[in-house]
C-alpha cells in the first residue's frame, strides 16, 4: 500500500513509441500542494510524462499512482487530475462560460451550483465580464485564463500544465507566472508544470526535475539545481556556465585540482567521487567570476586574460575574455554604480586577471 | 501608339501615374485571360440559352417570339412530371440518409490510425468519384443481375429491379462523396479537443456528441446536401439500375427529348438547374461556416 502523502508517484515509468524511448525509467515523488516543474529541452520526454499522468498515454512499463491510487490503464476521464493545454484546447463552439462549466456538467452537478461556481472561477481569473464571448474573441492571455479556470473549477487533486505560457509575449508571461504561483498557493493544489524555460522553472517551482533524452537527471529545489548541478548538462541547461576540461591532479578536503591539456591548473569543489588521473570538468558560472585590473591577485584560480568583447545589458555587463590557452570565458559584472564614465567599463583589448573562489566552482563528470 | 506612350510619360513626370512599362499585360496573362473567357463562354452560354428559351413564346424553332410563363404553367399541371419529381425526391432522400450515415462512419474509421488496410480502404473510396458514371452503372447492373441469380439459385427468391435498386446504387456512389467531405471536416478538427473533453471527465460517448459531432456537423450536413444534389441530378446510374415503371425527373426528361426538345423540357431543366445550384451553394456555405 502506498501512503497517500504523495500527490503523484512515478515508479520506474518507461514509455516507448515504435522503437524510440520517450521516457526512460523515471521515478519521482511529488508532494501534496507542491509546485513541481518538469524542465528540459524539446523532445526530452517531459510532455510525454505529463500525458501519462493525465491518462492520454499509458506507460510501456512502470506504475503511476495519483493520491496513492494505482492508475494502471484508468482512462483520462476517470482521473482526478485536470490539464491546461499548451494550445489551450478551448471548445470553439461554446461560450467562455460553457467551456468553464463543461467539467461540472460532466459530473452532473445541478445548474444553480454550476452557475455560482462558474462565476467564482471567472472572477478568479478576472474574466467575469467575458462569460458570453466565444474563445476566438479573446486574446491569447485571456484564452489562457479561460483554460486555467476550466481546469481549476473541477477542484482536481493535481493540475497538469503543459507549457501553458509558451504562446504569450514576455511581459504577459511574467505576469501570468506570478498569477499562477499565487493561485497555486491560495488553492493549495499540486501543480505539475512542464516548461523548457529555465527562468520560468526557477521563478515558480518548489522543486524542479531536469530531463534530457527521456531521463530525469536531477531533482531539487531551484537553488540546488542552479548552485549544485550534478551533471554538465544540468549546469549548461540552467543558466550560463563556463566549462574547463582537464585531468584530476589532486584531491584535498573536497577541493579538486584539474590540469588542462594546455597546462593550466584550476581548483573546484568536488561534486562526485574522483581520483587522480580521472577526466573531469570544472564548471563556474559567469556571475561568480571576478575581473581584476592592475596588480595580479593572490590565490588559486587566477589567470591573465585579454578582454575580447563587452556587452552592456543594463543591469549587468557581460564580458568575454580569452584565457592564455585561447579558450573564451564568460564573466558577468553587476553594474552597481550608475555612471557614464567610459573608464568605468571594460573595453576590448584590456589586460585583466580572471579569478574565482574554489567554493564557487564545481568539479563535474565530463 | 507612340504618341500615347509619350503622353503617359509626361504624366509620369508629374508624378500622376506609374511608368507605362508596368501597364503592359505580359503574354502569359493575356493567354490565361483569353482561356478563362472561352471556358466561361462554353460553360454558361448554353445554360443561358436554355433558361432564356424556357421563357420563349415560340413552340418550335429557335426564334424569339416574346416572353411567356406558359411552359412553366404547363409543367406544374403535368401529373406525370409530378410523379417523376416525387420519385426523384424519394430516391435522393433515402439514399442521402443512408449514404451520410455510412459515409460519416467510414470517415471516422479512416481517421483512426494504425489499422491494417487503412490506405487501401481510403484509396478504394475515391474510385467512384473518378470512374465514369457509365462504368459505375454497368457494373452495378452486372452486380444486381448476378446477385439476383444467386438469390434465385440458393434461396429460391425472385428479386427484380425496382426503386430499391436505384436507391442502393445511389448510396454506392454517394458514400464516397460524403466520406471525402466529412474527411475534410475531420482533418480540420483539433484532436486535442477530444483530450481536453476526456480530461474534464467526459466519456468517449459524451466527447463525441458534445464536442466532435457539433464541430464536424456542418461537414456532415454539407456532405448530405452534396449527396442529395448528386442523386437528384443523376441520370446514367438511375437509367441502368431502375426497374420497370420507375421514372425520375432525369429519366423522364430523357424520354421526352427522344421525341423533340420542347420548351417544357427547357423549363424543367431550368428548374432543376435552380434547385441544384441552391443545394450546392448551401452545401458550400455550410462547410465555410465551419471554418469561420
Amino acid at each position: 500500500m502506498n501512503t497517500p502523502t504523495w500527490a503523484v508517484e512515478l515508479d520506474h515509468v518507461t514509455k516507448e513509441f515504435r522503437g524510440s524511448t520517450a521516457v526512460r525509467d523515471v521515478s519521482l515523488k511529488i508532494a501534496d500542494g507542491e509546485f513541481f516543474s518538469l524542465l528540459g529541452p524539446s523532445g526530452c520526454g517531459k510532455t510525454t510524462l505529463l500525458r501519462m499522468i493525465a491518462g492520454f498515454e499509458n506507460p510501456s512499463s512502470g506504475d503511476i499512482y495519483i493520491e496513492g491510487e494505482l492508475m494502471g490503464e484508468t482512462p483520462a476521464n476517470r482521473r482526478d487530475v485536470n490539464t491546461v493545454f499548451q494550445s489551450y484546447a478551448l471548445f470553439p463552439h461554446m461560450s467562455v462560460a460553457e467551456n468553464v462549466a463543461f467539467g461540472l456538467h460532466m459530473k452532473k452537478i445541478n445548474k444553480v451550483d454550476v452557475a455560482t461556481r462558474v462565476k467564482q472561477a471567472l472572477d478568479m481569473v478576472q474574466l467575469h465580464a467575458f462569460g458570453d464571448r466565444r474563445p476566438k474573441q479573446l486574446s491569447g492571455g485571456q484564452q489562457q485564463r479561460v483554460a486555467l479556470a476550466r481546469a481549476l473549477i473541477n477542484e482536481p487533486e493535481v493540475l497538469l500544465l503543459d507549457e501553458p505560457l509558451a504562446a504569450l509575449d514576455l511581459k504577459l508571461r511574467k505576469e501570468m507566472q506570478l498569477e499562477l504561483k499565487s493561485i497555486q498557493q491560495r488553492l493549495g493544489i499540486t501543480f505539475i508544470f512542464v516548461t523548457h524555460d529555465q527562468e520560468e522553472a526557477l521563478t515558480m517551482s518548489d522543486r524542479i526535475a531536469v530531463m534530457e533524452l527521456g531521463k530525469v537527471l536531477q531533482v531539487g529545489q531551484p537553488t540546488e539545481i542552479y548552485e549544485r548541478p550534478k551533471t554538465r548538462f544540468v549546469a549548461d541547461f540552467i543558466g550560463e556556465c563556463n566549462f574547463i576540461d582537464g585531468t584530476v591532479m589532486a584531491v584535498e578536503n573536497g577541493a579538486v585540482t584539474l590540469e588542462t591539456t594546455g597546462g593550466v591548473r584550476v581548483v573546484g569543489t568536488g561534486m562526485f567521487p574522483v581520483a587522480a588521473g580521472d577526466h573531469a570538468v570544472l564548471a563556474v558560472r559567469p556571475e561568480k567570476v571576478r575581473l581584476v585590473e592592475g596588480q595580479q591577485p593572490q590565490g588559486t584560480n587566477v589567470f591573465a586574460a585579454i578582454v575580447e568583447r563587452v556587452a552592456y545589458i543594463g543591469s549587468d555587463t557581460r564580458i568575454i575574455v580569452r584565457l592564455p590557452d585561447g579558450s573564451p570565458f564568460d564573466v558577468w559584472e553587476a553594474n552597481t554604480v550608475s555612471t557614464l564614465d567610459p573608464n568605468q567599463y571594460y573595453t576590448a583589448g584590456d589586460p585583466v586577471y580572471v579569478t574565482w573562489a574554489t567554493q564557487n566552482s564545481l568539479i563535474l563528470e565530463r | 501608339m507612340a504618341k500615347i506612350l509619350a503622353d503617359k510619360r509626361i504624366e509620369t513626370k508629374h508624378g500622376r501615374s506609374r511608368p507605362v512599362a508596368k501597364r503592359h499585360m505580359p503574354w502569359g496573362t493575356w493567354a490565361l485571360t483569353l482561356n478563362a473567357i472561352f471556358v466561361y463562354t462554353f460553360l454558361y452560354v448554353p445554360i443561358i440559352v436554355l433558361v432564356l428559351f424556357s421563357f420563349n413564346a415560340a413552340k418550335v424553332g429557335a426564334q424569339w417570339q416574346g416572353f411567356t410563363l406558359q411552359w412553366y404553367n404547363e409543367l406544374f399541371a403535368d401529373a406525370r412530371l409530378g410523379d417523376a419529381l416525387w420519385t426523384s425526391l424519394k430516391i435522393a432522400g433515402l439514399s442521402t440518409v443512408i449514404a451520410t450515415t455510412i459515409g460519416t462512419l467510414a470517415a471516422l474509421a479512416l481517421e483512426k490510425r494504425g489499422w491494417r488496410g487503412r490506405k487501401a480502404f481510403d484509396t478504394g473510396l475515391y474510385l467512384p468519384v473518378i470512374i465514369p458514371d457509365v462504368v459505375m452503372a454497368v457494373s452495378l447492373l452486372g452486380f444486381f443481375t448476378l446477385a439476383f441469380r444467386q438469390f434465385q439459385a440458393l434461396l429460391g427468391l425472385n428479386l427484380a429491379m425496382g426503386l430499391w435498386t436505384v436507391i442502393i446504387s445511389h448510396v454506392a456512389f454517394n458514400i464516397s462523396f460524403v466520406t471525402v467531405v466529412v474527411g475534410t471536416s475531420l482533418a480540420n478538427f483539433d484532436r486535442r479537443l477530444e483530450e481536453a473533453a476526456a480530461d474534464l471527465g467526459a466519456t468517449p460517448w459524451q466527447t463525441f456528441w458534445k464536442i466532435k459531432f457539433p464541430l464536424i456537423g456542418p461537414g456532415v450536413l454539407g456532405g448530405a446536401l452534396l449527396s442529395f444534389t448528386l442523386s437528384l441530378d443523376d441520370f446514367v446510374v438511375t437509367f441502368f439500375t431502375r426497374g420497370p415503371g420507375v421514372n425520375t425527373l432525369t429519366t423522364e426528361v430523357y424520354g421526352r427529348i427522344k421525341k423533340s426538345i420542347s420548351p417544357e423540357i427547357n423549363a424543367i431543366s431550368s428548374l432543376m438547374l435552380l434547385g441544384s445550384t441552391i443545394l450546392v451553394l448551401t452545401s458550400l456555405w455550410m462547410q465555410r461556416r465551419r471554418q469561420a
